[in-house]
């Protein structure tokens, strides 16, 4: 059997060019600390947005006020021309951003199927009287995107686990499974919190294969945040850099290395100087 | 695909309640066997040793048995699948016994002279209509499912323990109501004549022939609470596969993912209460026609907590569980009855006062001990149990 292509069961979505999201001057903090000060990019449709900062830095927090969790004091966050402030997570998952998270947020009682089919949630139409019949609609629409998930298994490799109980399956796994959850609902713009965190090289490999076909394939936006800088030097479009809530800077991955503020948040004021060294 | 029966080729079938041909066979026998019992039959459980027939109060038990399922799956529903942990499902239950009553019951009034005039009046003493099942079983369910609607919201700013104490407090605001709303309740001590189960004119509270063969009250009983735990218990079964079963573990899983997934919290938890009262009210409408007697202090928190036992022993998030935890629970007593009659039993006397132990007490010992000790050791209850036996079977002579 042929390997099926992932734009051959979500839409391939080729908006190319126009920024889908404006993160515009937000601030959050919390009983006084900052935890973003004063951040703005814009993430364009098709491109791998990276942003990389030391631990504490504000990157999930960037994350949770996208999607909906934190509500930012000040500044504005706009996809695709609505913003996104005052909205629910619900609400904003529904218009298109998808999310993994750091720590995985599976559901561990449910299968790899039931995970995966909660993902294609607001793509099931049928209300609560009909489920309890399951008849005609009900059934049909599982059937459908029964298939989209069945595709979105046999892109990411879990065929296996497919009956499996999410709490049971290795960690590895369980980050791809987030992926696929995401993948499931057809999402415009695609948060990827550190999917290679605490990954053995093998498995980091597979997940940068998996993103980079996903760009290919799906041309949608995608933030990923993620420690492994070879990963993120290697596959993001521009990166971003903050410390301590604030931005550092913003470029292609090749200005960002060389910039002497990045190598001092990262590696501190006198290994500065050594790495420089390393580096010619 | 001729050569291969059961062959799962579809989504469909592949989602079905009962895959296999196997599994369809043993429940079919399971519904004969209780039909056969149901009409008075007789089943050989070991041929020629060992025969099971349903005596008259067993029958009842069964009954009671069926219709207290209903509920539990609607407990199930709220705090098994997702995770809104309810003490107040007696509350419920209540309101569906006394809606039932009110609309399908009869009213009652008494001659009181009137003072002003010194002539006899009609004073109408409980209120009650009458009505068909057709209307007052619905009327049950959907009157306990607009309550359920209005104590919803509570779950959208509680969970665990704080909103099992909101609800909790549900069940003495509804023995309070109960109590002194005496034109539909009866008042304390009295209560009032439940709901008629009469559908259409056939009665189901009275002997007659059915298809030319005779019935007991209780056997048309048996045979209503069958059908109607079957309608319900496969709707809930539905629904736990459906979209809406997969959100409401979802919320009771990881709420703040859930809804990061694109799942309204709000609303998904008012569907888990307003499904799960109308089980409850459809579940009280039913159990005190069985008896034909409603009384206001019967739906108080023991009553919540014997539910709450049904699905924990049951096995917490099933159907199948939520039904041998409501047999199991309403059997109890007299299982403990059966069991003083042999003498390693002898300890438990069936005297109200004397012996070591009464029947009552003991009763009460394994209601407690069974609780914890399934919560500790078998967490899933009988459904794990039945689990652990089928894949031991399953596998058997190999150990995996």
């Amino acid at each position: 059997m042929r390997a099926r292509m992932l734009n051959e069961f979500l839409p391939p979505g080729d908006r190319d060019g126009p920024a889908i999201l404006e993160f515009d001057e937000v601030h959050l903090s919390f009983a006084g600390i900052k935890a973003i000060d004063g951040v703005s990019f814009s993430v364009k449709a098709g491109e791998l947005f990276a942003i990389i900062g030391p631990n504490g830095a504000g990157k999930t927090s960037i994350f949770n006020c996208i999607s909906g969790a934190y509500h930012p004091e000040a500044g504005s966050i706009e996809f695709e021309g609505q913003t996104l402030l005052g909205l629910k997570p619900n609400k904003i998952a529904d218009l298109g951003v998808a999310r993994t998270f750091q720590n995985i947020e599976l559901f561990p009682q449910l299968t790899v199927l039931d995970n995966l089919m909660l993902g294609r949630h607001q793509h099931i139409r049928y209300g609560t009287p009909a489920a309890m019949l399951r008849i005609g609609k009900a059934s049909r629409e599982e059937a459908r995107n029964r298939e989209i998930v069945e595709g979105i298994i046999e892109f990411l490799d879990i065929a296996q686990f497919r009956r499996s109980f999410v709490a049971m399956l290795p960690y590895g796994i369980q980050k791809r499974i987030e992926l696929g959850r995401a993948l499931a609902m057809e999402p415009t713009l695609l948060l990827l919190d550190e999917p290679t965190a605490g990954m053995n090289l093998e498995e980091t490999e597979d997940m940068a294969r998996f993103i980079t076909d996903i760009r290919r394939e799906l041309k949608i936006g995608i933030i990923l945040v993620d420690h492994d800088m070879r990963l993120v030097m290697d596959l993001a479009d521009r990166v971003l850099v903050i410390d301590f809530g604030k931005s550092i800077t913003i470029g292609v991955p090749e200005e960002v290395q060389r910039n002497p503020d990045v190598i001092r948040a990262y590696l501190g004021q006198e290994h500065a100087i050594a790495d420089q060294g390393d580096d010619q | 695909m001729r050569y291969r029966p059961g062959l799962v080729a579809d989504y469909q079938s592949d989602a079905a309640i009962f895959k296999s041909n196997v599994q369809r066979f043993w429940f079919s026998v399971l519904l004969v066997a209780v039909v056969v019992l149901g009409l008075g039959g007789t089943i050989p459980l070991i041929p020629g040793l060992v025969d099971f027939s349903l005596q008259t109060d067993l029958l009842l038990i069964g009954t009671t048995a069926m219709f207290a399922s209903i509920g539990a799956i609607g407990l199930n529903i709220v705090t098994g699948y997702a995770g809104q942990v309810s003490l107040g499902h007696a509350f419920f239950l209540g309101i569906g016994a006394f809606t039932g009553a009110l609309v399908g019951g009869v009213e009652v009034t008494r001659q009181v002279v009137d003072l002003d005039t010194g002539q006899f009046v009609e004073k109408t003493l409980v209120y009650g209509f009458g009505l068909d099942l057709i209307i007052w079983l619905p009327a049950a369910g959907l009157v306990a499912a607009l309550m359920g609607l209005i104590v919803a919201p509570l779950a959208f700013r509680l969970r665990g323990l704080y909103l099992a104490f909101v609800t909790l407090g549900l069940v003495f605001l509804g023995e309070h109501v109960f109590r002194e709303a005496k034109v539909v309740t009866g008042g304390v001590g009295v209560g009032r004549a439940s709901g008629v189960p009469s559908l259409f004119g056939f009665r189901f509270d009275e002997p007659g022939e059915v298809f030319g063969v005779f019935l007991a009250k209780n056997q048309k009983l048996f045979f209503l609470g069958l059908g109607l735990l079957i309608v319900l218990g496969i709707a809930a079964k539905n629904m736990a596969r459906s979209k809406v079963g997969r959100a409401l573990a979802a919320v009771r899983d990881r709420d703040i993912a859930a809804e990061m997934m694109g799942i309204p919290l709000a609303r998904y938890k008012m569907i888990a209460f307003v499904v799960s009262s109308f089980y409850a009210g459809v579940a009280g409408g039913l159990l005190f026609a069985v008896i034909g007697r409603v009384e206001p202090l019967s739906f108080n928190l023991l009553l919540s907590i014997e539910y709450i036992a049904m699905i924990l022993i049951g096995g917490v998030a099933t159907v199948s569980g939520s039904i041998m935890g409501a047999f199991f629970i309403t059997f109890l007593p007299r299982i403990v009855k059966w069991l003083a009659g042999f003498w390693m039993f002898g300890f438990i006397s069936d005297s109200p006062t004397g012996g070591f132990v009464n029947l009552a007490q003991m009763e009460q010992i394994l209601f407690g001990g069974l609780i914890i000790m399934f919560l500790i050791l078998e967490p899933l209850g009988f459904y794990g149990i039945w689990i652990r036996v089928r894949n031991y079977w399953k596998a058997w002579p190999f150990s995996y």
